[in-house]
C-alpha cells in the first residue's frame, strides 16, 4: 500500500495550494464594493427574477444514462486487465454482458432519449 | 519505519510533488502565451509583444494582475459554495498528475534513487478516470452558487457534456488495457516496448475516440459549448474574478496537459523513441540533439527569408541542414555525453515532445474549427463515439482471442 502514500500527500498539497493562494490574494487585493458591482451579470440591465429556475429534463435523462454506462465501464476495467488469462470464456461472458447493455442502449435510442431538440 | 524508508516513501515524493505544483502554474502561464502567439500567427496578427521581448513577460504580468484583482462575490450567491467551487475544481486537476510518469529510467540524487514519476499504482487508469470525474463537482457548484442565469446554464451544459464524453473515454482506453494486460502507466509503456509498436497502430479507432472525447472533456474548441461567449458570456465562471477565476483557468489547462500525457502514454509509447525495437535506430534516443539544430536552423532560415524577401524556402533549407547536422550529432553520440548515459533525459525529451505536439493540436483546433451546436455535440457523443468505442473493445477482444488460438495451435 506504500505506493498510495504519495497520492495522499499530493491531495494534501493540492488542497493547500489554492487555499494558500487565496489567502495571499486576500491580503494583496483591494476591496471596494458597491451595490451595482455585487449584482449578478445580466448584460448591463438589472437582473430580473430568480436565476435558479427550472431547466430541461434532458439533462436529467443524460445523467441517468451516464450512471448506467459508467458502472458498465468500471466492470470492464478488471475484465480488460485480466483479459488474456480469461481467454475465450471471458470474451463470450463479456459479449453477453455488453449485449444486454446494448439492447437497453438501442431501446433508449429508439425511444428518443438521445435526441436533443 | 526506518529513516531510509521514510526518505524513500515520503520525503522524495513530497519534494517531487512540490516541484510539480510550483512549476506547473508557470508552465501553464507560458502555455497560455504560446496559445496566444500561435493563434495570433494563424490569424495573421502579431499577438502580445508589448510586455517584454515579443511578449515574453506577458504571463508574469497576467499572473500579477489576477493576484491583485478585486474579488467580487455577488450578493445573491451562496458565499461558501462560491469560494469552495474553484478549490474543488483545481484539487482533482492537480491530483491527476500523481500517477503520470514523465520518463522511464530512474536517476540518482545524493545517493538516493529518484524515479521520474511520483508514484506508480496498479490502478492508475481507474484513479485517473475517477479523479477527473470529481472535477465536474467544482463546475456545477460554481455555476449553481453564482446565482446567475448564464452561470447555471453554463454549468448544466458543461456537466452534461463532461459526463456524456466520459463514457466513450472510458471505453476507448479499455482496448489499450486489454493489449497491455495492466492499468499501470509504467506497465503500459513497457508493454509497448515489448510489442515493438506504439498502441496507436492496433488501437487507431480507440485513439480517435479517446482524443475526441478528451477534447470534449476539457471543454475546448470545437466543443467549448459551456463557454460559448456569444450566448453564455463565459459559462459557469461568468461571475468569477481574480484568483478564483484563475483557478478555473488553471484547472482547465492542467486537464489539457493531463489528457495529453495520458494520450502520449497509452497510444504513443510514453517516453519510448519511435520504433523502439529497431536496434539500428538507437540514435533516435538523442532526439533533442536533432530537434535543437533543426529548430535553430529553421529559425535562422526564417529570419534570413524575412530580411531578404525570399519567403519560406530558406526556412525549409535551414531546417533541413539543421536536421542533418543534428542526426550526425546524435549518431556520433558526442562521446557518450548524449542520452545513452542519461536515459532519463532522452525519455523525458520524447515524452514532453509528444505532449507538446498534443497541446499544439489543441491550439491548432482552436484556430481552425467552428463550434458545434449542442444537439450535434450530444449526437456525436452518444450516437457515434459510444457505439464506435464499444465496437473497438469487441474487435480488439476478438483479435486477441483469435491470435491466442492460432498461437496455441502452432
Amino acid at each position: 500500500m506504500v505506493e498510495y502514500v504519495p497520492i495522499l500527500i499530493f491531495l494534501g498539497v493540492a488542497t493547500l495550494f489554492p487555499v494558500a493562494t487565496l489567502v495571499i490574494a486576500r491580503l494583496l487585493r483591494p476591496s471596494v464594493y458597491n451595490k451595482t458591482k455585487l449584482e449578478a451579470y445580466e448584460c448591463g440591465v438589472p437582473p430580473s427574477g430568480e436565476a435558479r429556475a427550472r431547466y430541461p429534463v434532458r439533462f436529467y435523462i443524460i445523467a441517468v444514462l451516464f450512471v448506467v454506462f459508467d458502472v458498465e465501464t468500471i466492470f470492464l476495467f478488471p475484465w480488460a486487465v485480466k483479459f488474456k488469462a480469461l481467454g475465450v470464456f471471458g470474451f463470450i461472458e463479456m459479449l453477453v454482458f455488453l449485449g444486454i447493455l446494448l439492447v437497453g442502449f438501442a431501446y433508449a435510442w429508439k425511444k428518443g432519449a438521445l435526441e436533443w431538440v | 519505519m526506518g529513516q531510509d524508508t521514510l526518505i524513500r516513501n515520503v520525503l522524495i515524493p513530497t519534494a517531487q510533488i512540490l516541484a510539480v505544483v510550483l512549476i506547473l502554474p508557470l508552465l501553464i502561464a507560458y502555455l497560455q502565451l504560446v496559445e496566444r502567439k500561435v493563434l495570433g500567427f494563424m490569424q495573421a496578427r502579431l499577438a502580445p509583444r508589448r510586455v517584454g521581448w515579443h511578449g515574453l513577460l506577458q504571463p508574469i504580468a497576467d499572473a500579477v494582475k489576477l493576484l491583485i484583482k478585486e474579488d467580487v462575490i455577488p450578493e445573491k450567491s451562496d458565499r461558501f459554495l462560491f469560494t469552495l467551487a474553484p478549490i474543488a475544481t483545481v484539487i482533482p486537476a492537480l491530483a491527476a498528475l500523481a500517477v503520470i510518469p514523465f520518463a522511464g529510467a530512474p536517476f540518482t540524487v545524493f545517493g538516493y534513487e529518484v524515479k521520474p514519476f511520483i508514484t506508480d499504482v496498479n490502478v492508475a487508469l481507474l484513479y485517473l478516470l475517477a479523479i477527473s470525474s470529481l472535477g465536474i463537482y467544482g463546475i456545477i457548484l460554481g455555476g449553481w452558487a453564482s446565482n446567475s442565469k448564464y452561470s447555471l446554464l453554463g454549468a448544466l451544459r458543461s456537466s452534461a457534456q463532461m459526463i456524456s464524453y466520459e463514457v466513450p473515454l472510458g471505453f476507448a482506453i479499455i482496448g489499450v488495457m486489454m493489449l497491455a494486460g495492466s492499468a499501470s502507466m509504467v506497465d503500459i509503456v513497457e508493454a509497448q516496448r515489448k510489442a515493438g509498436v506504439w498502441y496507436v497502430v492496433p488501437q487507431l479507432v480507440g485513439f480517435f475516440c479517446y482524443f475526441i472525447a478528451a477534447i470534449a472533456e476539457t471543454n475546448r474548441v470545437p466543443f467549448d459549448l459551456p463557454e460559448a461567449e456569444a450566448e453564455l458570456v463565459a459559462g459557469f465562471h461568468t461571475e468569477y474574478s481574480g484568483m478564483k477565476f484563475a483557478f478555473f483557468f488553471l484547472a482547465e489547462y492542467t486537464n489539457m496537459i493531463v489528457v495529453s500525457c495520458i494520450a502520449t502514454i497509452l497510444f504513443f509509447g510514453g517516453w519510448l523513441r519511435p520504433l523502439p525495437n529497431v536496434e539500428s535506430l538507437w540514435w533516435l534516443q538523442n532526439g533533442w540533439l536533432i530537434l535543437l539544430p533543426l529548430t535553430l536552423g529553421g529559425f535562422a532560415g526564417w529570419l534570413f527569408g524575412q530580411r531578404t524577401g525570399r519567403g519560406l524556402p530558406p526556412m525549409i533549407a535551414g531546417g533541413g541542414i539543421g536536421a542533418a547536422a543534428g542526426a550526425i550529432l546524435a549518431m556520433s553520440d558526442l562521446g557518450g555525453l548524449a542520452s545513452l548515459s542519461l536515459p532519463a533525459v532522452s525519455g523525458a525529451f520524447w515524452f514532453f515532445f509528444k505532449v507538446s505536439l498534443f497541446l499544439f493540436m489543441y491550439i491548432w483546433f482552436r484556430g481552425t474549427y467552428p463550434r458545434y451546436r449542442y444537439d450535434q455535440l450530444m449526437a456525436l457523443g452518444w450516437k457515434w463515439l459510444i457505439p464506435l468505442s464499444v465496437a473497438n473493445v469487441i474487435v480488439t477482444g476478438l483479435a486477441i482471442v483469435v491470435k491466442g488460438a492460432v498461437q496455441g495451435r502452432g
